[in-house]
């Protein structure tokens, strides 16, 4: 599964203008990766697309880090 | 505003920024202008083989992260906004206001469009009918196309806090947007205003909509040649794109900090045709209007007069200004008025048309340059004033005046001062 890891960072990355050495599975979307509301929306639907799902809003208010988008992927798609 | 009791403050123009077909950048653009050169070409941006015109002014070679626009920034804002941000860039340094930051709550932003995010709205509406509305629609489409989104943008990277918000009067929104920004430091609500226009419609609706109005030239064969102000055989406008805007600014606290001032705005006016919604009223009764009233905003007689910046676009209305500046300047307009259409070499930029045009003003003001009417090879007998044909002139006047006139029956006119 490090194979979904791998994407969602790519995804991160070029959503949001940053560095895979950047994008550690603690990472705070809005603290350490300065995404505001907007630009999480974008992401959450860029990881949609790319994966075949659909993150309920309610989901998405609990996506805060790089390791959640990690870990929601991995237990939803496919 | 000329009858109040206490003289009222004098606005200084201390900065401008210039991103048009010409060039990007106020020397790029203003060094062509006085060449005489054009600044239009093909339509390089989508597919024309089906219109019926595919050339335009587009601006070339331009670099977002060359004026601190992120990569995921452009697709936040349409090319209208990052024209607009590149162009304050400029102003605010010549204005030397990156190192002399004006007190935030003291500065505000008219900058305006005709048209707003023409591009990302066609891209939108195209992803849309792909994929639905859930992934066919960015979280950032609506402030990505909204047109007060420029002053929005422009106010959140320099901390201005003062008024913010855009004008919107087609082909006179800068015009408007220019004077209206004056009134505000007149009446003493601001300091400073980072006011003009900016536009980006060279797409295919943008494109389209005037192709099927018939209102664009279709000498596709000779780009450069197209754009042809009152001649003969003038058989449209040509649609162009960019931005123009400029740091106005109370003549006393520019004079206080040592600002070089390029000129000073000293009148304007704005009125209305109330008569059709494309075409110019009969004679040009409402520009002749309010050229008038410009120069009674100004408090100047026809005469003090040296040049004009005409509206004038390529098309039949081309003769009708001439006819409402006849009007206006009386005898003036045959001995020693010159007037001259600088669309000729940049096209039309619609929105940012009279922030362009302006800026043209205050710098052969400033050089003692007059800018040409380049193509102009045969004049329409109906259109015989002195329109300094194809070469720039060296003359130094002391007023000049900018004519915009909009789609609406709407008109705006600039008079600028030379600041020795």
């Amino acid at each position: 599964m490090s194979d979904i890891k791998d994407q969602v960072v790519e995804i991160i990355c070029e959503q949001l203008d940053v560095k895979p050495e950047d994008v550690a599975e603690a990472k705070s979307f809005t603290e350490d990766l300065q995404a505001d509301s907007l630009a999480i929306v974008e992401l959450v639907l860029a990881l949609e697309e790319k994966f075949d799902v659909k993150i309920p809003d309610d989901e998405v208010d609990k996506i805060k880090t790089v390791g959640d988008a990690i870990n929601y992927i991995k237990n939803h798609a496919g | 505003m000329s009858t109040s009791s206490h003289a009222r403050r004098r606005i200084a123009i201390t900065g401008v920024g210039l991103v048009t077909p010409l060039g990007i950048g106020t020397d790029a653009t203003w060094s062509r202008v006085c060449a005489g050169e054009s600044g239009i070409g093909p339509v390089t941006r989508f597919d024309t083989s089906e219109f019926t015109t595919s050339i335009a002014g587009e601006v070339r070679d331009f670099d977002p992260a060359q004026w601190g626009i992120a990569k995921r920034e452009t697709r936040q804002m349409d090319l209208f906004i990052q024209y607009a941000l590149a162009a304050t860039d400029m102003a605010v340094k010549q204005a030397g206001l990156d190192a002399d930051k004006p007190d935030p709550e003291r500065w505000g932003c008219y900058v305006g469009a005709g048209m707003g995010g023409l591009g990302i709205i066609e891209s939108t509406i195209k992803s849309l009918t792909e994929k639905g509305p859930r992934h066919g629609i960015s979280p950032f489409f609506t402030p990505s196309v909204i047109i007060n989104l420029a002053p929005g943008q422009i106010s959140i990277r320099y901390d201005v806090r003062g008024p913010n918000f855009s004008m919107v009067s087609a082909c006179s929104t800068a015009a408007h947007s220019l004077g209206e920004a004056a009134r505000l430091i007149e009446r003493g609500d601001a300091d400073l205003m980072i006011a003009g226009g900016t536009e980006s419609t060279v797409t295919p609706l943008g494109l389209g909509g005037f192709c099927s109005a018939r209102a664009l030239s279709q000498r596709n064969d000779e780009p450069t040649k197209a754009s042809r102000p009152f001649t003969k055989s003038r058989d449209g406008f040509v649609l162009s794109e960019g931005a123009a805007v400029m740091i106005l600014e109370d003549m006393d606290r520019a004079k206080a900090r040592g600002a070089a001032i390029i000129a000073e705005l000293v009148g304007y006016a704005a009125n209305s045709d109330a008569h059709h919604i494309t075409m110019p009223a009969p004679g040009g009764a409402g520009a002749r209007r309010c050229m008038e009233l410009a120069l009674e905003d100004a408090g100047l007689a026809p005469e003090q007069v040296g040049y004009i910046n005409a509206h004038a676009t390529s098309t039949t209305a081309d003769s009708i200004e001439t006819a409402a500046i006849r009007g206006a300047f009386g005898a003036h307009a045959d001995k020693g008025l010159a007037v001259s259409s600088t669309k000729s070499m940049h096209g039309h930029l619609l929105g940012a048309a009279g922030g362009l045009e302006a800026a043209i003003c205050a710098l052969a003001l400033r050089d003692g340059i007059l800018p040409p009417t380049i193509n102009l090879d045969d004049p329409d007998p109906e259109c015989d004033l002195d329109y300094v044909p194809h070469e720039a002139r060296k003359t130094q006047v002391e007023y000049a005046m900018s004519n915009s006139f909009g789609f609406g029956g709407t008109n705006a006119c600039l008079i600028l001062r030379h600041v020795g």
